[in-house]
């Protein structure tokens, strides 16, 4: 005999509905309230090491956006010097690919987010912009970052 | 042959008799028409907040909360919006219909609260064929559904007009044989009336099938979810009102949840005992138990997935109709055998007659003569 022809899949929906009523609201008011983003993620920006990259231009051919701009410099100790490292933004579509092909482990995902800007040209990260020494590096892709970081909780699983 | 031999004496009993204001003054009528219109707007407006933030809330959202305080001022914001934009009329309508549709579909839902008491004896026209004015003045809704779809000069708001008619005229009949029990119960059609017969026990106890049919039936008549095949919004453009935009619209809009209103105060009056309740003052009760149902339907609306619309007609047809029949049999005999007030023993009764029907009726409750399975 099934039951649910008798009005319990309706009981048992009611409960399922009511069940939610009563359960925290999964909706953050965003501007006031902001969710801890991970920091495994895979931001808007790059971040860059300066003293680790070689110039050597991998990332700039393996982004499939091109929106890598490098321009380098012989040096003295048969070296380059890095003079132009641009990232256009607008047009990065965040695949972290750049930062899966470094070989010198000099470039990082950032995990910030709120980067909207009032002009394009604002969109173009320079040299400076990137600096690790002023940014938050995400940890993805690099696993000597992420033995650092503090373990995070899911949001679903989030009491309070 | 009148005429010249007609007395004065004659002539005096052919004068207009005072009509029955409200307190004996023509004024008092006036007044209390124009409250009770305001009642039903604002109220129409809380249910639409309702709606939102309770809908909301089932699905673990918050709702609208940003405009006034907790949101509430939401709906004025998306009224005026609504007054602001522009009312397209199709080439194809037929204009003065199209005009008049909205307002022959919203009006019938503020004629209704004319006989709905608030108190003892606080209503604008203590009809004594009460629900009878209900059902006859909430048909002429669905003129109006039929008017707009007519006058869209749109064959789909025709079908969607259609569609709803069908579902508005089957639901008509379990919906109509329910309240025939509550009457047969408290032996009167006045509201008030019904009301003061429920003094002892309110006619949920005394007659659950009675109920559920009702709010079922209800739930359907006025386009709820799990009924709302007639408008579907996620699956089909609106139905009939597809050719409507701005102020029209939102008459329809209007419509939609003063039946809603219409429909909780009739369950909360027929059913939950209107202004009874102890402490608090009677309209406030009869509020609460309007919110109630309101809840409920909510409730019921986030929970139901729709039906198909063989399901809807044979929900009607096959399973309402019947137990409809049945339940005012039983309720008739039950007042003959009784015929001066049920004893409080018949209550154990109905609740298992309404089991054994309801569980009857899902078993021999087929769609397409047993051919598709449900
Ligand atoms: S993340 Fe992808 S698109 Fe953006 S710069 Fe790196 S490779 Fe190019
Ligand atoms: S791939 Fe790495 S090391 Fe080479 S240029 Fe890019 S960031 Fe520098």
């Amino acid at each position: 005999m099934k039951f649910e022809r008798y009005g319990i899949g309706i009981a048992k929906g009611m409960t399922v509905t009511m069940r939610n009523l009563l359960r925290r609201r999964i909706t953050t008011q965003y501007p006031e309230q902001k969710l801890t983003v991970s920091r495994r993620t895979r931001g808007n920006e790059l971040v860059w090491n300066k003293e680790k990259c070689t110039g050597c231009a991998t990332c700039a051919k393996t982004c499939p956006q091109g929106v890598i701009h490098i321009v380098t410099s012989v040096g003295e100790e048969n070296n380059y010097n890095v003079e132009v490292f641009e990232v256009d933004t607008g047009y990065c579509i965040s695949c972290g690919l750049c930062v899966e092909a470094c070989p010198y482990d000099a470039l990082f995902m950032a995990y910030a987010f709120e980067l909207a800007k009032y002009r394009r040209s604002e969109l173009v990260l320079s040299r400076d912009d990137m600096l690790i020494e002023n940014k938050q590096a995400s940890a993805y892709f690099r696993p000597e970052v992420d033995k650092d970081l503090p373990e995070q909780e899911l949001l679903i699983n989030r009491k309070e | 042959m009148v005429g010249p031999n007609i007395t004065v004496d004659a002539l005096r009993h052919l004068a207009p008799v005072a009509p029955d204001w409200p307190g004996n003054e023509w004024w008092h009528w006036l007044v209390f028409t124009v409250i009770l219109i305001v009642f039903i707007l604002v109220m129409v407006i809380i249910f639409i907040y309702l709606e939102r933030r309770i809908i909301a809330w089932f699905a673990a959202r918050i709702g609208p909360n940003r405009t006034g305080p907790f949101g509430f001022f939401q709906n004025i914001a998306a009224a005026l919006k609504l007054l602001l934009k522009e009312g397209v009329n199709p080439t194809n309508a037929d204009i003065l219909i199209f005009w008049l549709a909205p307002i022959v579909n919203f009006a019938p839902v503020i004629a209704v609260f004319a006989v709905v008491p608030f108190q003892n004896g606080a209503l604008l026209a203590d009809l004594n064929v009460g629900i009878l004015f209900v059902i006859a003045i909430g048909s002429i809704s669905t003129i109006g559904v039929f008017m707009a779809g007519w006058s869209s000069g749109n064959k789909y708001s025709m079908l969607g007009a259609m569609r709803m008619i069908a579902a508005v005229v089957s639901y008509e009949i379990p919906v109509v044989l329910a309240l025939a029990g509550v009457v047969v119960l408290a032996g009167s059609l006045s509201l008030n009336d019904i009301v003061i017969a429920q003094e002892r026990v309110p006619f949920i106890v005394l007659q659950p099938l009675g109920f559920l049919l009702l709010f079922v039936g209800g739930c359907a008549e006025i386009n709820r979810s799990p009924f709302d095949l007639m408008e579907a919004d996620s699956e089909l453009v609106a139905g009939f009102h597809t050719e409507y935009s701005g102020i029209k619209w939102a008459m329809f809009f209007l419509g939609e949840f003063g039946e809603m209103v219409v429909m909780s105060t009739l369950i909360a009056t027929l059913f939950l005992g209107g202004w009874q309740g102890p402490g608090l003052p009677p309209w406030l009760w009869l509020l609460i138990k309007i919110f109630i149902v309101d809840f409920i339907m909510i409730w019921t609306r986030a929970t139901l997935p729709r039906v198909r619309i063989d399901q809807l007609m044979a929900l009607a047809w096959k399973f309402m109709f019947p137990l409809a029949l049945v339940n005012l049999i039983i309720t008739a005999i039950q007042v003959l055998a009784w015929p001066d007030a049920l004893p409080l023993y018949v209550i154990p009764i109905n609740w298992a007659i309404t089991v054994v029907l309801v569980l009857l009726g899902s078993k021999l409750f087929k769609l397409g003569w047993g051919r598709v399975e449900v």
